[in-house]
């Protein structure tokens, strides 16, 4: 069904700041297809006041995942319930790009602000996938030492590297489990540090999901 | 004052309000933002107790009597700090402007110590109304919200503006030394993270006499402020919203985001903030001495909370920034009495002078 296909195309797109798909955040407020193969999406976020450019990258990105899935003649991207949703879902349907939607208050497109939170992501993930192992005894040296390829296969590790190769930093079996946010190896000296960096960067991540998951229940506990 | 199982507890409650969301202060024309604003706080007002939350009409403004009742009476509060939130873009008379904030001080003078505010783009005539209102309010403090949207179109600023710095300087000749500052979704170009604490870093280093409360620990960038709390001396973190949002609605996060606060800031640089009415004080004081890491080796790594570590965070640091003067029977002993107190863990990681274990 074309409806399940924009559905799974929906599943690929991100919010930045919380690394989950908007589909796994409720963001998706309806998604229908019609019969000539118009795909309508509503999002809805958790706050009126939801960042704006934020906000521009998930409706920007659903537009572009819907777009593209054979049998759709067109998408229809539209976002409730927020300050900018008239310039957004304008800026997007005519495919303006974030400059030329926020004239005079914007002086690049997002693709730097979307390259910061691939890295942490990329940072936050090395503790999902080290974490286990360093309870099981790894060392510091273990550790320094170990590539992508050695790693058991799980989730997070796809994860991992699906962040990393989004953003250009090395995503193959050979490349090293633990990398600096500037794709340099960590040396085993830097392993403690390095590790509470990546810790610290997923509580934070995952605690603002939460809290945004949390924000968004109550902001539509009436209607869903 | 809270006392709990012999130990008593003087409460600074660093971050509150008084605000006025009421229909009649709403802009023509802007009705959706100024309810957009208040209708994202009452989300955030959700995430207490059920038992806390309040109907939405008492939510848009409470009354005097409502403020000193639930701050003072029953909240456990010793002394409040105001801090102001202007947002005249879509509030008539502002949201909770210093002037309305002060008009409880002259009623209640030993309770309150009451925040100013600058904002860069008011140019000339704002740095005027800053003197005026430092000489008038015998100013210690003020607040920055760098998200606040600007009759000049502009929707948000940076500390590290050349304006800001103007205003800075003009804080530091006023005698104003607690710059509490909060990161908000906007800000100019609209492009970049607003959320962002690179400029809070640069400005902490070129004011090292100033002190930054971070508000809110810079949720939701705790990891960009952790990091750089750990080198910038003079910056500290307000627990506005950590414990409100989170410390009922979610103690498992709350455990690890305080966790990683104690261990890369430290428990003398975290201060309390109810952010009154957002939430009220009472069961955030009483939950917060109630609180400790549960039993499980996952917390290992974090520093363990103990009474004293409470005091400060409850009261004590807070009373330092402010020169409050703390009754001897809430003080802790003098230093060097107790544990030892050398470097942060976070501190001695950056130094790489920690050991090795991972």
């Amino acid at each position: 069904m074309l409806r399940d296909a924009v559905w799974a195309a929906l599943g690929t797109v991100l919010d930045p700041e919380i690394d989950e798909p908007i589909t796994e955040l409720d963001f998706v407020e309806s998604c229908t297809v019609s019969a000539e193969g118009v795909a309508a999406v509503r999002l809805r976020l958790p706050t009126f006041f939801c960042a704006p450019n934020f906000s521009f990258l998930m409706v920007a990105d659903a537009y572009d995942a819907v777009s593209a899935v054979p049998g759709v003649t067109r998408a229809e991207i539209s976002l409730l319930d927020h300050h900018a949703s008239d310039e957004i879902n304008g800026g997007v349907a005519a495919q303006a790009g974030f400059v030329d939607t926020f004239t005079g208050e914007a002086n690049a497109e997002l693709d730097e602000l979307r390259a910061i939170f691939l890295r942490k992501a990329s940072l936050a993930g090395q503790d999902s996938v080290a974490r286990p192992l360093v309870d099981a005894g790894a060392s510091p040296d273990d550790l320094a030492r170990l590539t992508l390829g050695e790693v058991p296969p799980s989730p997070d590790l796809d994860r991992l590297k699906a962040r990393r190769s989004a953003v250009g930093l090395p995503a193959g079996d050979d490349a090293p489990l633990l990398l600096h946010p500037d794709g340099v190896r960590v040396t085993t000296a830097q392993v403690p540090l390095h590790l509470r960096r990546a810790r610290l960067t997923r509580v934070g991540i995952e605690a603002n999901g939460d809290y945004c998951k949390r924000l968004l229940a109550n902001r539509y506990a009436a209607t869903s | 004052m809270y006392e709990k199982d012999g130990e008593k507890y003087y409460v600074v409650d660093a971050h509150m309000h008084y605000w006025d969301a009421s229909r009649e202060n709403w802009v023509q024309g802007r009705e959706n933002l100024a309810k957009g604003w208040i209708d994202c706080f009452y989300g955030y007002h959700q995430l207490g107790p059920p038992e806390t939350h309040w109907d939405w009409e008492h939510y848009l403004k409470v009354s005097e009597e409502d403020l000193m009742r639930d701050v003072f009476e029953e909240g456990h509060v010793d002394k409040a700090v105001f801090q102001s939130t202007y947002l005249k873009y879509w509030y008539t008379e502002g949201f909770n402007t210093t002037e309305r904030n002060a008009s409880l001080l002259e009623r209640n003078p030993e309770k309150f110590i009451v925040n100013g505010r600058f904002d860069p783009r008011d140019g000339d005539a704002g740095l005027k109304q800053l003197e005026e209102d430092a000489r008038r309010w015998n100013l210690k403090g003020v607040k920055v919200y760098t998200a606040e949207w600007h009759e000049n179109g502009s929707r948000g600023w940076k500390l590290t503006d050349t304006e800001s710095y103007r205003f800075l300087e003009k804080c530091q000749e006023l005698g104003i030394k607690n710059i509490h500052a909060h990161k908000g979704p906007t800000i100019w170009p609209l492009n970049k993270d607003a959320f962002s604490m690179e400029d809070v870093d640069q400005t902490a280093t070129d004011f090292p006499d100033l002190n930054f409360v971070i508000e809110h620990a810079g949720i939701p960038r705790i990891d960009d402020f952790a990091y750089m709390a750990v080198q910038e001396p003079n910056v500290y973190a307000g627990l506005s919203v950590v414990i409100g949002a989170l410390m009922h609605a979610r103690p498992k996060f709350f455990n690890r985001v305080m966790g990683e606060l104690l261990f890369w800031v430290g428990e003398d640089r975290l201060t309390f903030g109810s952010d009154y009415n957002i939430w009220v004080p009472k069961w955030q004081v009483e939950g917060f001495v109630d609180w400790t890491f549960p039993d499980d080796p996952a917390y290992d790594d974090y520093p363990r909370p103990t009474t004293a570590t409470k005091k400060k965070i409850l009261g004590l640091n807070a009373a330092k920034l402010y020169d409050i003067d703390v009754p001897a029977e809430f003080q802790l002993p003098p230093p060097g009495t107790t544990a030892d107190e050398t470097l942060q863990p976070g501190e001695e990681l950056v130094r790489d002078i920690a050991g090795a274990q991972a």
